[in-house]
This record gives structure tokens, sequence and C-alpha cells, in this order.
């Protein structure tokens, strides 16, 4: 049994990181919004609510809340109506174990942090291939499959390019890593930050990585059949995988809380860059068309696997050399 | 619990099979009611069937059951794009019927406003070409440029889709006093953010690696197919009818054909994005020649217009390609016989050769890049 103060204790760790795995996403949302609007000269996101068209997510949200929720007939009824849970569990277990700042400022300081994470990132695939399965739709069925390709992909890039960190601080456990970090890491383990981000967008399915969606192709992919609450949530779930891949990055490239006066204002640096990598991540959709499904594979493949795979090579030589040294 | 049977998706059985995908009617990358009928075997396209006819309004019947001030209203509509190109055709061909000249002054305005909607037309498909592709931005750019342009439209004739300002005879009404300044600042104002959505576009690496060497469509298929417009100039088709048989004042116009050799996606997007540039300028010199001539801009025409006995044949350099009236006259105020050849049903036609065999992402970016308008190819 745990004592009273390690309940306490519990609770709250568990209650904040369910207070930013609803917050962020909102906020990333929000700066999409707005950003998107500054960039594409929009008007629409400006209007609600008066002032900069503050309530526009807030009007986003009442309407999905208002929207008729459809099962399809012809759908697999219990898979079509769990897959949206499936598609945003992962992300919250995911947040829980990424350090906001030095010392014990995580949800639980996992030892092997970045392996739980990779693993749980890896769980979309099975949401999108229960979502695209289960809607009986020929479009879902394509963009399902366009998907489970494109992550199955992926997985291997953004793994090895992780595990160059993980090397290179020699922990798996994601406090340790921002522990290790130096900024000359910025230089050394750079092919592999670029490798991680690529993936991660591409794990995420975010453009130019939108091929299963391909709104304009499939209509709306892997959701096509979606609407209401279920829809939202899958939109949540995209939301938070934007939270999730910035923070990784962050934590294992951009050195996490280290920053002026790392003590004490830790976790703002952290919350500082996982902002700044989740803007790149907004720009790039206002900026870049989608890749079509054999090119990001090609890109996949003949590109960021052999990058990440050198680096491990160059962390493996500096880690050796470094040690004998 | 009794065992379900269930087929998912596929129509034909289980996958591996090829599977019929209907793209359309309603669909978010058809610009309205074009229906694909595609058999796919995993992404890749056996066989395309265009299925026409969703949005068949009959307007060659129509126009017969109305008088020729009231076809001008029919002729507007097929391509809502280009609404003013279309209406200067059927006025043109009932002007040549009954031998009407139009003031000098209206030849001017309307080579003006032929050209900026032109750009409008233009901009429409600069800005929903790349959001097939995936790129969202130059949409809004796009719709900039058009409200732009549009005021300018709206102010001339009060409409900002179907502007019905061409009158059997000429333009409606002469113009507002300044309109022509306001008309220059406009395209002024857009030559300059022009390379707001070129510089953003036409050299992305994405948008290269999704356009080039994709749908090759070669001069002889064109020209087989009787494509005309932006889509055959970029296969090299070198035909203008504003440059090769000039009507209203091109004659007088240093009319630039752009064209291209590669006839691709990306050879048909630049084509029309040059041609922008080319309609601003045009349009700019026309502005000038209408400041220099005074006089009216239509001519008084009889109660009862009637065209006298005969045909004729009048075609012009559409945005989207060749839009002809074949009129034919018994002599009664309405035309016998009114045959319409338009510009985006012979265009779309080369998609059965550059469809099979393609992936479902190219035949998204070849459909967009046949730019064409539904109400145009089903009439």
């Amino acid at each position: 049994m745990l004592p009273g103060m390690q309940w306490l204790e519990l609770a709250l760790r568990v209650g904040a990181v369910t207070v930013a795995f609803l917050v962020l996403p909102l906020l990333v949302g929000q700066t999409e919004h707005k950003v998107m609007a500054h960039m594409q000269a929009r008007l629409g996101p400006m209007y609600a609510g008066g002032f900069h068209g503050w309530a526009q997510l807030v009007a986003d949200g009442v309407k999905f809340i208002q929207k008729e929720d459809i099962t399809p007939r012809a759908a697999d009824s219990p898979v079509f109506k769990l897959a949206p849970g499936v598609a945003l569990i992962p992300y919250l277990l995911a947040l829980a174990v990424i350090p906001l700042g030095p010392g014990d400022l995580v949800g639980e300081p996992l030892d092997i942090g970045l392996f739980f994470v990779l693993a749980i990132v890896g769980v979309g695939v099975v949401a999108v291939l229960m979502a695209a399965w289960s809607s009986a739709n020929k479009y879902s069925l394509l963009g399902g499959l366009r998907a489970a390709a494109q992550l199955m992909g992926y997985e291997l890039p953004f793994v090895l390019a992780a595990a160059s960190v993980a090397m290179a601080a020699g922990t798996l456990s994601l406090p340790g890593i921002v522990e290790a970090w130096e900024p000359w890491w910025l230089i050394w383990q750079l092919p592999a930050a670029i490798v991680f981000f690529i993936s991660g967008l591409a794990e995420i399915r975010r453009p130019p990585f939108d091929m299963p969606i391909a709104d304009s192709e499939l209509v709306f992919g892997y959701l096509t059949e979606y609407t209401g609450m279920r829809f939202a949530f899958f939109l949540l779930a995209e939301y938070v995988g934007i939270v999730v891949i910035s923070a990784l990055t962050a934590t294992l490239f951009l050195g996490g809380w280290h920053g002026p006066m790392a003590e004490s204002l830790g976790w703002l640096w952290m919350l500082l860059k996982t902002a700044a990598v989740a803007f790149v991540v907004i720009w790039l959709r206002v900026a870049w068309p989608r890749l079509r499904e054999d090119q990001l594979q090609r890109l996949c493949w003949l590109v960021l696997v052999p990058v990440s795979l050198l680096q491990l090579v160059l962390t493996a030589a500096v880690r050796v050399a470094m040690v004998q040294s | 619990m009794t065992p379900r049977e269930m087929t998912v998706a596929t129509g034909t059985g289980g996958l591996g099979t090829d599977m019929v995908l209907n793209i359309g009617p309603q669909h978010p990358s058809t610009h309205g009611v074009l229906r694909l009928r595609l058999i796919l075997d995993g992404e890749r396209v056996v066989s395309a069937e265009p299925i026409i006819g969703y949005m068949h309004r009959g307007a060659e019947k129509l126009f017969e059951v109305r008088d020729y001030r009231q076809i001008l209203v029919l002729t507007n509509r097929h391509d809502w794009l280009s609404a003013f190109s279309n209406e200067l055709g059927a006025a043109m061909a009932v002007e040549r019927l009954m031998g009407i000249e139009i003031p000098e002054r209206a030849v001017w305005l309307r080579t003006a406003l032929a050209e900026l909607n032109r750009v409008l037309n233009h901009l429409m498909f600069l800005g929903s070409y790349p959001l097939e592709i995936g790129a969202i931005t130059p949409m809004f750019y796009a719709f900039r440029e058009r409200e732009t342009l549009q005021a300018v439209m709206e102010e001339v004739s009060g409409g900002r889709m179907h502007y019905m300002f061409n009158r059997v005879g000429g333009l409606k009404e002469e113009v507002p006093a300044g309109w022509t300044d306001r008309a220059r600042d406009a395209i002024k104002l857009v030559e300059k953010r022009m390379p707001d959505l070129d510089n953003l576009i036409r050299k992305n690496d994405i948008f290269l690696a999704r356009t080039v060497g994709v749908g090759v469509l070669t001069a002889a298929q064109a020209a087989a197919y009787g494509a005309s417009g932006p889509v055959a100039r970029a296969s090299g088709l070198d035909f203008d009818l504003r440059r090769d048989e000039p009507y209203l004042a091109y004659g007088e116009l240093p009319v630039k054909v752009i064209t291209r050799s590669t006839g691709d996606c990306h050879a048909r997007f630049e084509v029309l994005l040059d041609q922008v540039y080319v309609s601003l300028d045009l349009a700019r010199q026309c502005l000038d020649r209408v400041d220099q001539i005074t006089g009216p801009v239509n001519v008084r025409l009889p109660k009862v217009v009637k065209a006298p006995e005969g045909h004729t044949y009048a075609w012009t350099e559409n945005p989207l390609g060749i839009n002809g009236y074949y009129l034919v006259s018994r002599g009664e105020k309405t035309p016998w016989r009114l045959k319409l050849r338009t510009a985006s049903f012979s265009n779309v036609q080369a998609l059965s050769t550059l469809l099979p065999g393609s992936l479902v992402p190219d035949l998204i970016a070849i459909l967009g890049s046949m730019f064409f308008v539904v109400g145009d190819v089903d009439k």
C-alpha cells in the first residue's frame, strides 16, 4: 500500500498530465487558426467573438457537439466507435513521460521512457486501420492503407534517429537524456534531429505527409465517415500528436528545459521550445503541397533511413572517442 | 450471437481484385458534378470513364425560345467563370448577322473587360489547382486578387459573376466616371501582389514533383481531341484566336501567346500563370485607349431585334479555350438553332487517354490541370 502522501502526489501528477493533455492541443489549435489566418490573409478566423476572432475555437467545439453522431449502417459498429479512443489514448500516455523541467518535474520518470514513447506512438497505426476498415467505405480503405504503409515506413527512421540520441546520452530515460544534453549536440545530432522531425510529421500525418487524408482525392481518407464528436476526437488526436512530436523533438534534440535560469524557469524553456517546433509544424502546412504516397516512401527509404544510419555511426564514433580520451 | 456476414469496401469481392470507385458526382475535386467511374488495381487506375451530363441544362434548346436580348443571359451561365467572354461571343454572332458595327469605344471597353475576365478565371484555377495538390495557401492569395478585380467588374456591371454587361450592339451603358483609373489601380495592385502566389508555388519542390511529367498530353493528341486554350498551348499547340484570327481590338494589340512544349500538368499550370501577367498588361493598354476615345458605347436597336435569314459562326478565345456559337437564323426574333462549342467539353475528352495507368493522386493532379467548368462541359 502506498502511504497517503504518495497517493496525493500520484493524483497530482496524473491530474497535471491530463490538464496538459486537454489544454496544450487546444493552444496549438488556436495558434494554428491565428498563424494560418495571418499567413494566408484569411478573414474567417478573425471574426468570431470580436477581438482577433478569439472565440473561433469555441465555436468549432460547439459545432462539433451539435453534429449528429452517425455510424454508417454497413460499418463494423464497435470497432468504428472505438477507433477515436484508440487514436487518442497513446498520446495521453506519451505525455506522461516527457519531462517538463529539471529534477522531478515529469509525469512519471520512466527508466525506459524513450522506448515507451516510441512504442506507444506506434499504436496510432492500429487506430487508423480500425477506422479505415470498419467504415465500410472505399475512400476510407484507400486512406487507411496509405496511412498504414506510411506509418510502417516512417517508424524506422523515427526510431533510428531517437536511438542516436539515446546512444549519445547513454540512457533511455527522457529526463536522463535532457540531463546529459549539451549545446554542442545541436550540431552533432543535427541530422538525427531533422530526420526525427520529418518522420514525426509523417507519423502524425501532417502536411506535407497528409496523403492518407488527402481531402481532394479521398474526401477525407479514413476519417470520411466520422462526424461530430468522434471526428473531433480524431482532430484532437492530431493536435495532441503535434504537441507530443514537438515536445519529443524539443526534449531529445533541443535540450528540453536547458536555458538561462533552468532551475526555476526550466518548464518555460521546455514549453517555448515545444511551441517553436509546433509553429514550424503549422508553417509547413501553410507552405507545402502534399507528397504522393510513393514519393514519401522514397524519401523515407532513400534519404531518411540512410541519413539516420550514418548518424548512428557518427554518434557511435564520437562516443567511443570521448570514452577513450 | 448469430454470425454476421459482411462485405467491406471492395466492389467485386476481396482485396487484390479490381475495385470500382466512383469519383463524383459529389466529390471535393470535380468542381461540380463530373463523375469518373474508375476501375482501380490498388491505387493504379486501370480504366477511367468520364460520365457527364449531371448538369445538362439544355442550353442550346433554351436558346431557341429566347429572343436575342435574352440569349445573353443564358450564354452567360454555361461557363460561369468566363461570363463576360461568353456573352461577348453570342453578341458578336448576332451583330455579325445583323450587320451592326459597334462603336470604337465599346470595342476597346469590351476587350479590356474580356481580359479582366480572363484574369479572374485564371486566378480561380491558380488557387484551386494547388489546393488539389494539397497546398492550401495559394487559394487565399488568388482570392485576394480576385476580390480586387471583382470590385472593378462589379462597379461597372453590378454583377460579380454574371455580369450581363454586353448587349447586341455594344455595352449596356457607359462606365462610371473615373472607372478606368480605378481599374488601372486594381491592375497595378494585382501585378504587385502576384509574386506572392507565384513564388510560393511555381518552383515549389513538392509541387514540381507532383506535376512535372505527370499527365503528358502530346500536341497531336491535343489537336485530335480538339483541345484548345491553355491546355492545348501547354502541349505546344501554338494557337490563339486573339492573334490568329483577331476579333474586337486584338488586331491592334501585341498579344503575347504563352506556350510550353512539355504538355504536363506543370506546363498547363505555368501557361495559366503567365497568361495572367499578359492579360493584365493587355487590359491596361485597352484602358489607356478607352480614355482617348469618346463617343457612344452602343448603337440604337430596333424595338424587336431580328437577325436576317442566314448563318454565322462566331468564335472567341475564351479563358479556357475556344468558345464558339454557330447561329442559324430564319429571320425571326429567336434563333432557329444556336450551336454551342465549349472549351471544357473538348478539353476533358483528353482525360480518357491521360488517366488510365496513372495513380489516384496523379489522377487528381491531371483532372485539376485540365481546367474545366462542369457547366461548360454539360451545357
